[in-house]
Formats: C-alpha cells, structure tokens, sequence
C-alpha cells in the first residue's frame, strides 16, 4: 500500500475541518494506514497549526519558507514536488485551495487525479474505488482510480466524519530545508472583502431561500412578498446570484454567507453540496421543489413537489388571511 | 489577445431529471436537453469582453464528436471567431488527463496568450484547466471572478475564495485560468444569430493532425475510469406532503410557527 499524505489547510495557526476528515478519508482507504499531514507556511502560525494536529497524525512534515506565508498553489505545489515520495496518495480538500492545487499536482507527480470525492469504498488490487456524484448531484459515480504511480484526491468537505483522535506520540519532521528556492508566475496580492448588503441574512430566524426555479428577476419579489408577511428575509442560492437577480451578500454557501436560522425554505433550490455547507445549526428545512429527483429532497425534513411560483404567492395570501384574522 | 477557450456540451441539469439505464453504466440520453456548459459560457463572453476592450481572437474548441458543433455555433454566434472541433475515436474513453493531453496538442499547434475554461463541468472535475496549464507549464488559477488586462504581459484576476473573499492576484501571460459562473452577464443568442453562422465551416482536428501519440489518450491510458452511475441513498429523506396544495399550505405554516416562530 502507497504511503499516504494529506495536505493540510490551516488558518491563523488552525488547522480548517477538513484536516481530520482527510485523517478519517485515509483511514477509510486503507484502515492500517497512519497517514501523515504535510503543512507550509511560515512563522508561529505554522508550528501552532502543526501542533494542533497530533492527535489526529502520527507524524506531521513541516515545510516553513517565507515565501509560503500565503497559501499560493503554485509555490505550495513546487514544494510538495520536493518532498514528496514517489507514488503516494495525496489527499486534498475540495475547496478553493484544493482545486488551485491539485489538478496540476497530479500532472507533475504524473499520477492518478479524482476530485470531489464523497466516499472510499476500498482498495482493489492496483486501483482505488471511489464514489463521486455527477449531474448536480442526481446522480453518482463509483471510479476506479490506478494508483501504481500514486493518486491526488480530492476529498468534498463534510463527506467524512473526523474520527476520534487516538495518537498519543507525536512527531513533526522539518522539511523546510529539502524545497529549495520557489518562484512564482501569479504573486498573491490581497484578499477584498465583500460589501455588505442592505439586509444581514445572517441575523434572521426565517429564511425564504430562492435558487433557479425563481426563473427571473421579476419573480424575485414573490419570495419578497412571503418574506414580508412572515417577518422573514430572502435569501437565494448562487445561480440567481450569477444572473444579477440578487445581491452576492443574499447567498448562502460556502462562497457565500453561512446562516443559523431556525426555519430555511428552500424554494426552487436543487441542493448543490456548496449551497448546503452554507447553512447551519440544523434549522427545520422545507424544500419546494419541481423537480421529485431534486438532491435538496435529500436533506430536507419536509419536502414539496410544486411549482414556487404558484406555491408561494398562495402561501403568502393564507399568512395574510391568517393575520387579517388575528 | 489571442484567447482560446475550451468549452464543453453537458446535459442541462437544471432541465433535466437524470435517469440511469438499466445496467447502470450510463445515464439515459435519449430525451436530454444539452448545452454548453454554463461555466464555459461564462468564459466565452469574458474572452468577448477582453478583446472588445485590448484586441485580439477568441477561439472555441471542444473534445467530442458531430453532436458537439452545434456548442460552437453558438459561441460563434456570440462573437467567437473561430470554432474547432477536436474529434477522433482513439479519444474515446480518455480521463481528464487525457482531455488535457490532447487540448495541450491543439494548443501547441496555435498561438494564444490566455486559455479559458469553465470552473467546473456538470459531469465533471474542476480538473481541465489545471491540469492543461501543468502540461504547457503554464501559470494557472482556479475560480476566477474578474480579469484585468494590464501592461508588461500581465493580468489582475480575483479568485472567489470563501464567504464572498476576493483573492487579488498577478499572473503573468500566457497562463490559464478556470473560470466561476457569475463573473458577468452572457449576451443573449437568437436563432437569427446562430442562422448567420449555420454554413461557417468548422475545422477538425484528429489525434494524427495534432501529433497525439495515441497511447498517451483514450481508454487504454486512463487511469480513472467510471465503473457504473447508481442513484445515491436517499439519507435521512424528507417528509413528503402529498396532500392538496391547500393542505400543504396549511402544514407548512403550522410548521413554520411550530419550528420559527410567526410574528
């Protein structure tokens, strides 16, 4: 079995989540498996960053240079390049990082590439079996992947549960010396923060969350009008963002904002994993949907299969009938 | 500039319910609406949009088959100069390796100064693009929202990274760059536009007219290989309400005031 490495994402001197869902892929891959996690970036936040992993690896490589203080893919990946042994499987996380990373890195250790993986079902023989979802998530995949010239993989966050940390002993080996110079073609600049919207998502008990089954922009103020009349806000996932029918600051997801309401109404929204990851505390989540085979269906607790834009202006008459009553 | 975007035609998700065949080694096709895909789209006018602004060509190509022009009637329609269809059987079969291997080729055989591609595929990776610029050892970024020509070979690109972050990046030319839906609004195609470019021959390109050794493509040297599509288990699953639209109404605002609240 290939040794594997896990390429690990950290922030301020915190690792991201996705460091112990990489442990827990790894041992999924193969449960004799002690993976090691390989880390870059420079200073204290580094070393606090690697320190906070033991428990999860048993062995922790440590690359520090100045020159990685910003995570940019392309020096990140001259410096695994260096270090990294011949024929391993590297797992990364599917997220902005991951996909600047490892696409190219799997060309230039000329192995395997899957990405965006939801689930390990084993090793068979020379070749790992993989599950990945296709079609917007209606449908999903088993890939066989050969990994005799080693593997990068691409693991979706929240896919894997982080396991419990067992690793009493722990080591960090400083690989710091091995890169060498690392040179650049794209040189970091700053991250801009985005602007804030006219109404904070956020800070809302109820959510009428509208995707693409709104269909356009002159239907936006339907979910408006039912907001309105429960004391709710809108919000919307990214495909009505896309087509400049809201504000970026209305969208919930991993690109997006992240909400903690306590009722999410997911109206004509099909259920992108990343529109998910964006909403959380576990609200009550009730999905109005077209489409039977929508994977919103999937995580809702109460599912509708109607058309939003009969649906909801009916919904809003009968709070209004309700309220003119009281 | 010269631009050259590469573009694929996928089933359109948002119209479509997928279905699986009964073996379960594909999804049934036959009464699937295609297009281009949305991120490639998105790609084709930002490519528009660069070279109304600094010059230049855009160039559309696409891997695939006869079924495949009609995606690059469209984009030409839209604006795009040129059309390519890279086609031949010995690609059949290829991983995302493989597709990079041979849009390498069809690069290699021009001159461009940027590549574009979509940020992701319906049926896809988020793997062409990088993968491309790691074999042309080209610099690359991935989930671009915003591109800025500037002077000395260079753009300003932003990434969309998390909570609506911008990342600000230089990158030097020639480089490829993955592109996000949203980064602006496509123009519209009418039937008339198309029309206008139905008879504009589209060359084509086979493994032998790229100089593709064929065993670096295909079936034979994919790594990655579909086993079978099958439909996922449904988890926990939502409560369905199958009552009439007025009973259901009702149920949702008893839940919504049992769950949230009502004002």
């Amino acid at each position: 079995m290939p040794r594997i490495f896990c390429s690990i994402v950290h922030n301020a001197g915190v690792p991201d989540d996705s460091a112990f869902e990489l442990a827990a892929a790894a041992r999924k891959i193969d449960p004799a498996s002690s993976p090691t996690a390989i880390l870059t970036g420079w200073g204290a936040n580094l070393d606090a960053a690697c320190n906070a992993l033991g428990a999860f690896y048993p062995e922790t490589w440590k690359i520090a240079n100045q020159a990685l203080a910003y995570p940019n893919a392309e020096l990140v990946r001259q410096a695994l390049l260096r270090v990294l042994p011949g024929n391993s499987i590297v797992l990364v996380a599917h997220e902005h990082f991951g996909i600047d990373l490892a696409p190219g890195l799997s060309i230039k250790l000329n192995s395997a590439f899957v990405s965006d993986v939801l689930d390990v079902v084993g090793v068979e023989g020379a070749s790992l079996n993989l599950v990945r979802q296709e079609f917007g998530g209606q449908v999903s995949a088993h890939v066989l992947c050969d990994i005799t010239a080693g593997a990068v993989v691409t693991i979706r966050p929240g896919a894997f549960k982080a396991g419990q940390p067992a690793q009493a002993d722990r080591l960090v080996v400083d690989k710091s010396n091995e890169t060498g110079t690392l040179t650049a073609r794209r040189r970091y600049l700053e991250t801009v923060a985005p602007e804030a919207g006219d109404v904070d998502i956020t800070k809302h008990n109820i959510l009428v969350s509208i995707g693409r089954g709104i269909q356009e922009k002159d239907n936006v103020v339907i979910a408006q009008e039912l907001a309105d009349a429960l004391g709710a806000a809108v919000s919307c996932s990214r495909p009505v963002v896309d087509a400049k029918w809201m504000e970026k600051s209305r969208q919930v997801g991993s690109s997006g904002k992240t909400v903690k309401p306590k009722v999410y109404l997911a109206c004509g929204i099909s259920g992108a994993f990343q529109h998910l990851a964006g909403i959380k505390g576990s609200p009550f989540l009730i999905a109005i949907n077209k489409n039977p085979k929508a994977p919103i269906f999937q995580v809702a607790d109460v599912g509708i299969v109607d058309d939003i834009l009969e649906f909801l202006p009916a919904l809003t008459e009968k709070v209004r009938e309700l309220q003119h009553v009281a | 500039m010269e631009i050259l975007v590469c573009a694929k035609r996928v089933p359109d998700t948002s119209e479509n319910e997928i279905q699986l065949v009964a073996t379960g080694n594909d999804i049934e096709r036959d009464e699937l609406v295609y297009s281009i895909n949305e991120a490639d789209n998105y790609a084709v006018e930002e490519a528009l949009q660069i070279v109304a602004r600094v010059g230049g060509n855009v160039t559309v190509a696409t891997v695939g088959g006869e079924e495949d022009e009609e995606i690059l009637r469209r984009e030409m329609a839209m604006g795009a100069n040129r059309g390519a269809l890279i086609t031949d059987d010995a690609f059949n079969g290829s991983d995302g390796r493989g597709i990079a291997t041979i849009l390498k080729a069809f690069v290699q055989q021009g001159h461009y100064d940027l590549i574009l591609t979509g940020v992701q595929a319906e049926d896809g990776g988020a793997q062409i693009g990088g993968m491309l610029a790691a074999l042309l050892d080209y610099p690359f970024a991935s989930l671009v929202n915003s591109i800025e020509v500037l002077d000395g070979g260079k753009l300003k690109v932003s990434r969309e990274i998390e909570g609506g972050n911008k990342e600000m990046n230089e990158i030097d030319l020639p480089c490829v760059l993955s592109i996000q839906t949203g980064i602006n609004e496509p123009r519209y195609v009418g039937m008339r536009g198309i029309r206008q470019v139905a008879s504009v021959p589209i060359p084509t390109f086979a493994a032998s007219d790229l100089g593709i050794g064929v065993n670096t493509i295909g079936e034979a040297a994919a790594k990655v290989k579909r086993l079978n599509y099958f439909i996922p288990a449904s988890g926990r699953g939502a409560e369905i309400l199958r009552g009439t639209r007025e009973q259901n109404i009702d149920q949702v605002l008893q839940l919504v005031a049992a769950k949230g609240g009502l004002r």
